[in-house]
C-alpha cells in the first residue's frame, strides 16, 4: 500500500445540487492506484481533522479523480470554497478495501442520498450489467443521474416523497428488481437504516452483499483508532476500523446498533 | 542529517528528539507507507495492556476550536500480540521504541512491564493518565499516592528505563512529577489530553459516545509548554514535553521550556508529514543559529 499526500490543482468545480459540490482533481499518481471505494482525506484550512470523502468516479487515463460531498458542516462550508484551479491538499488513496468488484460479472448497485457518489465508480465497472438504484428525499437532492445511465446501466431513481421518479425507499425498488433477476452482487452505500434493510434483502434472497460504512475519522490511515465499527470477526466481536478495515465491508461482517 | 539534533534521554541515545506520541501512530506500520520509521527519533507506541481491549463505542474522536477530542479507551490487542508479532517488527525500523503501558490494576502494570524486561524495547512510558477507561488510568495519576505506587511497582521488576506519563488533569503537576522523581522514574513525559466535552446543540448529545474525552492539538499548546516549565523546574528528571506540537517553531519553545526530547500526537492527523517537517526545520534552526547541539537551547527560558 502506498499513500500519496500533496496539493493537487482543481481542474472543476460544479454544484450538483443544494450544498452539494463536485470536483475534479488532477492527481496521476494517486488516479493509477485508486480503487472503486476508497476514499480522499481533504485538509481544510483553519481545521485540525481533515474530511474523509468518498471517490466518486477513477479516470486513470486523464490521471483525475473525481469527488462529490455535501456541506454538513463549518469543515466542508470552508472546503467548498475551494474554486477551479486551486490546489486541494489531499492524503489519498485510503481505505484498505474498498469495493470488491473484480468476481462478478453482474451487481445491483445502491446509493442513498450523500451515500450515491462512490457507486458511481463502482456502475462504471460494470457498465450494462449493472442496476443501479438511487434514492434520495425530494427531486431537488437528486444528482448524478446522467453519470449512472452513460455507464449503460438500468438506473431506477426513487424518492422519498415521490417528487422525481419513484415514490419509496431504494429497498423498495430493489425487491422488485430481485423479484426479476437475481445478480451475482448487491453494492451499497448510505444511511445505516437503509444499509440495515439491504443487507436483510440480499440475506433473505441469498446474495452476496458489500456496504461501505462511515465513521468519524481521525488520522485515516489505521493507527488513531477512532473510526470504530461493530462488526463480527473469527465468531467475536470487533471494533474494526472504518478507514483501514473498510470502508468497505462484507455484509455478514456488520452489525449494528440495537 | 548532522548529529546536531541527536539526544541522549534518560540514557537511552536518540538520533533527535522527535517522537510520535502514543495512541496517534499506531505501531508505525500505517506511516511506513509515507516515509521510513528511521527518520524518527523514536516511536511511543499504542497504549498496551495486559490483555487485549475493545475500547469504547464509537464515536470517538470530535473536532473542536483548534484541537480535537478522543475516546479511543485503549483498544490494543494485548502485551502478548506486541511482543510476539509488533515489537519484531519494529526492531527493524532502526528508531527507539518506547512501549507504552496501561492497566486498570496495579497489578496488570507489573505484569506488562515484567513481561517487557526481557524484550528489545528501549524504554517504557507507563500512563497514568488516560481519561478514557473507567478503571486505572487516570485514576492513578491524578494523586501523588496513586502516581507514586505505579512508579514503585513498575521500578522494582524492570531495569529499563522508565518514564511516568503524566495527567494535567490535576492540581499541581510538578508535585506529582516529585512524587514519582523519588520512587526512581527515570523521566516523565507531559501533558497526556486535557479531559473535555462537546455538545451537538441540535440532538443535545454529546458527540463522543463516552460523553467526555481528552483535548489534544494546537489549543492545549500554551497548557503543555507551562506544565513542562514547572515540571523541569520542579525536578531533575529529564522531560519529554507534549501537547499541541504541530511546527518546528513549538518544538524549540517547548525545549526552551526544558523538554529534551517531544512527542507529537493530533499533528499527525493534518499532516502525516509532521514529524519529517519538523526534524528538517530544527535541522535549519540549529544551523542558522550556530548551535552545537539543539540540546543547548533546553531550558533556557529566561523568565521575567
Amino acid at each position: 500500500m502506498k499513500y500519496t499526500q500533496g496539493k493537487y490543482p482543481i481542474l472543476s468545480k460544479k454544484t450538483l445540487a443544494r450544498e452539494i459540490y463536485d470536483m475534479t482533481i488532477l492527481c496521476p499518481e494517486i488516479a493509477e492506484i485508486a480503487k472503486e471505494g476508497q476514499f480522499v482525506n481533504v485538509k481544510v484550512n483553519g481545521f485540525t481533522l481533515r474530511r474523509p470523502i468518498s471517490i466518486c468516479s477513477i479516470d486513470r487515463e486523464k490521471g483525475t479523480l473525481r469527488i462529490v460531498f455535501e456541506v454538513r458542516g463549518e469543515g466542508t462550508k470552508e472546503m467548498s470554497q475551494l474554486a477551479e484551479g486551486e490546489l486541494i491538499d489531499i492524503v489519498a488513496p485510503l481505505g484498505g478495501r474498498g469495493f470488491k468488484v473484480d468476481q462478478f460479472e453482474t451487481a445491483v448497485i445502491i446509493g442513498g442520498g450523500i451515500g450515491t457518489p462512490p457507486m458511481l465508480a463502482v456502475a462504471e465497472k460494470f457498465g450494462e450489467k449493472g442496476t443501479v438504484i438511487s434514492g434520495f428525499r425530494n427531486a431537488a437532492a437528486v444528482i448524478l443521474q446522467e453519470d449512472f445511465k452513460s455507464t449503460g446501466a438500468e438506473t431506477i431513481l426513487c424518492t422519498d416523497d415521490g417528487s422525481a421518479g419513484k415514490k419509496g425507499f431504494v429497498t423498495d425498488a430493489l425487491k422488485e428488481v430481485l423479484a426479476r433477476k437475481k445478480p451475482d452482487v448487491i453494492f451499497a452505500c448510505g444511511p445505516d437504516v437503509m444499509l440495515r434493510r439491504v443487507i436483510e434483502i440480499a440475506k433473505e434472497n441469498n446474495i452476496k452483499c458489500q456496504v461501505s460504512l462511515e465513521e468519524r475519522m481521525g488520522c485515516g490511515v489505521g493507527a488513531c483508532l477512532v473510526c470504530a465499527c461493530r462488526t463480527i470477526r473469527n465468531g467475536d466481536e470487533y471494533y474494526a476500523h472504518v478507514c483501514k478495515d473498510g470502508p468497505v465491508f462484507n455484509a455478514e461482517e456488520v452489525l449494528f446498533d440495537e | 542529517m548532522s548529529d546536531k539534533l541527536s539526544v541522549n534521554f534518560a540514557g537511552v541515545d536518540l538520533k533527535n528528539p522527535i517522537i510520535p506520541a502514543s495512541g496517534a501512530f499506531g505501531y508505525g506500520r500505517e506511516y511506513e507507507n509515507f516515509y521510513p520509521l528511521s527518520t524518527l527519533g523514536g516511536i511511543s507506541v499504542k497504549g498496551t495492556t495486559g490483555t487485549k481491549r475493545n475500547g469504547n463505542l464509537p464515536p470517538r474522536i470530535a473536532e473542536t476550536p483548534s484541537g480535537m477530542l478522543n475516546s479511543v479507551g485503549l483498544q490494543n490487542p494485548g502485551i502478548d500480540h506486541f511482543i510476539k508479532i509488533e515489537l519484531p517488527n519494529l526492531k527493524t525500523k532502526d528508531t527507539v521504541i518506547i512501549a507504552n503501558i496501561a492497566g486498570s490494576t496495579a497489578d496488570e502494570y507489573r505484569e506488562i512491564a515484567e513481561k517487557l524486561e526481557n524484550t528489545d524495547v528501549d524504554m517504557i512510558e507507563v500512563n497514568i493518565s488516560c481519561p478514557n477507561v473507567k478503571a486505572g488510568g487516570a485514576a492513578f495519576g491524578v494523586t501523588c499516592e496513586g502516581a507514586a505506587s505505579i512508579t514503585k511497582i513498575v521500578r522494582s521488576v524492570t531495569k529499563k528505563p522508565v518514564m511516568m506519563k503524566l495527567s494535567p488533569n490535576v492540581t499541581n503537576i510538578a508535585e506529582i512529577a516529585k512524587a514519582v522523581e523519588a520512587e526512581g522514574a527515570d523521566a516523565v513525559s507531559l501533558i497526556n489530553t486535557l479531559l473535555g466535552m462537546k455538545i451537538d446543540i441540535k440532538t443535545r448529545r454529546p458527540i463522543l459516545h463516552n460523553n467526555v474525552g481528552g483535548l489534544s492539538g494546537p489549543a492545549v499548546f500554551p497548557i503543555a509548554v507551562r506544565m513542562v516549565w514547572q515540571v523541569s523546574n520542579a525536578v531533575k528528571i529529564p522531560v519529554c514535553g507534549m501537547g499541541g506540537i504541530s511546527r518546528w517553531q513549538d518544538v524549540v519553545e517547548m525545549m526552551m521550556a526544558g523538554a529534551q526530547v517531544v512527542q507529537i500526537g493530533a499533528a499527525l492527523f493534518s499532516d502525516p508529514f509532521a514529524p519529517v517537517k519538523i526534524i528538517e526545520g530544527l535541522e535549519n534552526y540549529v544551523s542558522e543559529n550556530h548551535l552545537n547541539n539543539l540540546q543547548d537551547i533546553v531550558g533556557t527560558v529566561i523568565p521575567w
